[in-house]
């Protein structure tokens, strides 16, 4: 009986989400005084090291067609990990990944599955797990009712903890891997850039600014700050800013720990997808902004006065000319 | 080329969000029902799109829900497709919900199934992976384009800071989000039509509930904001710094 995580990985890089879902399933398998395990597929160089998160050991298979998400195979194979080792908990994040395969390996296994958890199950009766509904705007308790149990954990809701300094012991784990249904044509990757889903700090415009040719200091204040760029819905649809940084009810759902929101009046829509982030700094010209009622710390005046100003100040703080 | 699009009937995105019966049950006085807009702005019309171009297209639609989810159909209806299916049973349970539309799915031999990424309500992005499975088919999830090329489709799908074009066998299960289409209103021709296409209802198939929902809450109440004045933003860097300690 154990905990198994799965460790999501690409190029060579354990993604943030997996160290969230790792945190999350150590913490869960001391509760619940099981060992956890994680569930590797594919290369990844120096495994053993994800020992300091708490896992003991880590189940890995490669071949060639697990090379890429085909979330059919990939779920055929975490199967056979999770007969073999019997494990009671299996769990992902909830980010892309995580959303292609935990759902099939639910039905697979006829194993309850919540996707989006926010925290760790309450056990005393039974095994209930809370998770975020009506996007953002409620949570839901959710009791999982079969003996084997799936959670997909939403990104940016648990805190990365390392646990240890053990190593975790790699077992090369022979499994059936079925021929791929999918070829990966291309991929294509936004170099240094923080990925929206994972940034701590996320800096977001809207109909305020005006202009796609005023997102300059968007940009400069994000850089600074270590942040990724976002934007409201009526920015994306007008094509000022590419449709992957919409966030909102329609866009993207996120929560970083801080949420710069410039020239965003704060639609109910809008605030669906933001206000699980932690902190809200609102920067509007127009003091009846509903955002207001949903921020921590606001500035009432012209975006195009106050960032500028904004940026200084950071400047300073980071000592930067 | 036979498609099947999964419906489901979520709030209006202005809906005001409050529960009943000792906070297990959503309170429905009074809420505008729609389309569940990943349903209907990026699975539904990428369908339509695609029997614009080929004809001989059938578009099926399907929802699992009470004779009140019938507007919403027709709505949908009302876009286009040729007819729709309501299971008649109400489930809060995805896996419950799959298996009903993975063996509507069967009947119906599909070379594809669209859902929409996820619902707005529920959140669970869970169905058509569910289905997939269930149908033994691949499945992309949270696809940003698709085309046809033969029997085969090229489908771009979200990564983590990015994205991947696959090719993918058909027949195969595809949820949609922004990117994949543009979102229409339907016409009155549109309208018209709708009142006379078939809307079939089937009793349910017995499947499994796995979860279930024991309680929904609201989150705390903000303390308020803390209003800083215009021409000291160095006061709002101070606090970010030093007191949330995030800067």
């Amino acid at each position: 009986m154990s905990v198994l995580i799965f460790i999501d990985h690409s190029d060579g890089q354990v993604k943030k989400g997996a160290l969230e879902a790792l945190s999350y399933g150590t913490q869960l398998a001391a509760r619940l005084g099981v060992a956890a395990e994680g569930v590797l597929l594919g290369a990844l160089p120096d495994a053993g090291q994800l020992g300091k998160y708490g896992v003991t050991k880590i189940h890995q298979v490669d071949n060639d067609a697990l090379h890429h998400l085909d979330g059919q195979v990939f779920t055929a194979v975490i199967a056979q990990v999770v007969e073999a080792t019997g494990a009671k908990v299996i769990v992902f994040s909830n980010n892309s990944d995580g959303k292609a395969i935990a759902p099939r390996l639910s039905a697979r296994l006829k194993a309850a599955f919540v996707s989006g958890a926010i925290a760790l199950p309450d056990t005393a009766n039974g095994f209930v797990v809370k998770k975020s509904v009506f996007s953002g705007k409620a949570f839901a308790n959710v009791s999982l009712n079969t003996e084997v149990k799936i959670i997909g954990l939403n990104p940016n809701s648990f805190a990365v903890t390392a646990s240890g300094s053990g190593t975790a012991e790699v077992i090369s784990f022979n499994a059936t891997v079925d021929a791929s249904k999918v070829k990966v044509l291309s991929t294509n990757k936004i170099k240094d850039e923080v990925p929206l889903g994972e940034a701590e700090i996320v800096v977001s415009g809207g109909r305020g600014l005006k202009g796609p040719e005023n997102w300059g200091m968007i940009e400069e204040l994000a850089k600074l700050l270590g942040a990724a760029t976002a934007c409201s819905r009526p920015v994306s649809d007008t094509h000022w800013r590419p449709h992957h940084e919409h966030v909102g009810q329609t866009g993207l759902a996120i929560a970083p720990n801080l949420y710069i929101a410039i020239g965003i009046s704060g639609a109910i829509q809008h605030l669906a997808g933001v206000n699980r982030s932690k902190t809200i700094v609102v920067i509007n010209k127009d003091p009846e902004a509903p955002f207001f009622k949903a921020a921590d710390y606001g500035i009432v005046g012209d975006a195009f006065e106050v960032v500028p100003k904004v940026i200084e100040e950071v400047k300073k703080l980071k000592g930067v000319a | 080329m036979k498609i099947l699009v999964c419906i489901s009937k979520s709030p209006d995105t202005t809906a005001k969000i409050a529960f009943t019966d000792n906070n297990t049950k959503f309170a429905t006085d009074g809420v505008q029902w729609i389309i569940n807009p990943y349903d209907e702005w990026y699975a539904l019309v990428k369908a339509i799109e695609i029997k614009e171009k080929d004809p001989a297209t059938v578009i099926h639609l399907v929802t699992v829900g009470l004779a009140d989810a019938e507007p919403v159909i027709r709505k949908a209806l009302a876009l286009g497709g040729d007819e729709a299916i309501r299971i008649n049973a109400e489930s809060q349970d995805s896996f419950y919900i799959a298996s009903q539309i993975a063996e509507v799915a069967r009947q119906g031999n599909y070379d594809l199934v669209f859902t929409g990424k996820e619902t707005i309500d529920y959140n669970s992005a869970s169905i058509g992976g569910m289905v997939a499975e269930l149908l033994g088919l691949p499945y992309v999830s949270l696809a940003l384009s698709f085309e046809i090329n033969g029997t085969k489709a090229i489908i771009g799908r979200e990564i983590e800071g990015g994205e991947e074009t696959d090719e993918v066998e058909i027949p195969a299960v595809v949820s949609c989000q922004k990117g994949m289409a543009e979102a229409r209103i339907p016409n009155m021709r549109g309208i018209m039509a709708a009142r006379t296409k078939p809307l079939k209802v089937q009793e349910p198939v017995a499947a499994d509930s796995l979860t279930s929902i024991v309680s929904f809450e609201l989150p705390p109440a903000k303390a308020g904001v803390k209003m800083i004045p215009a021409d000291n933003p160095g006061e709002l860097v101070r606090i970010l710094h030093e007191e949330v300690k995030i800067i």
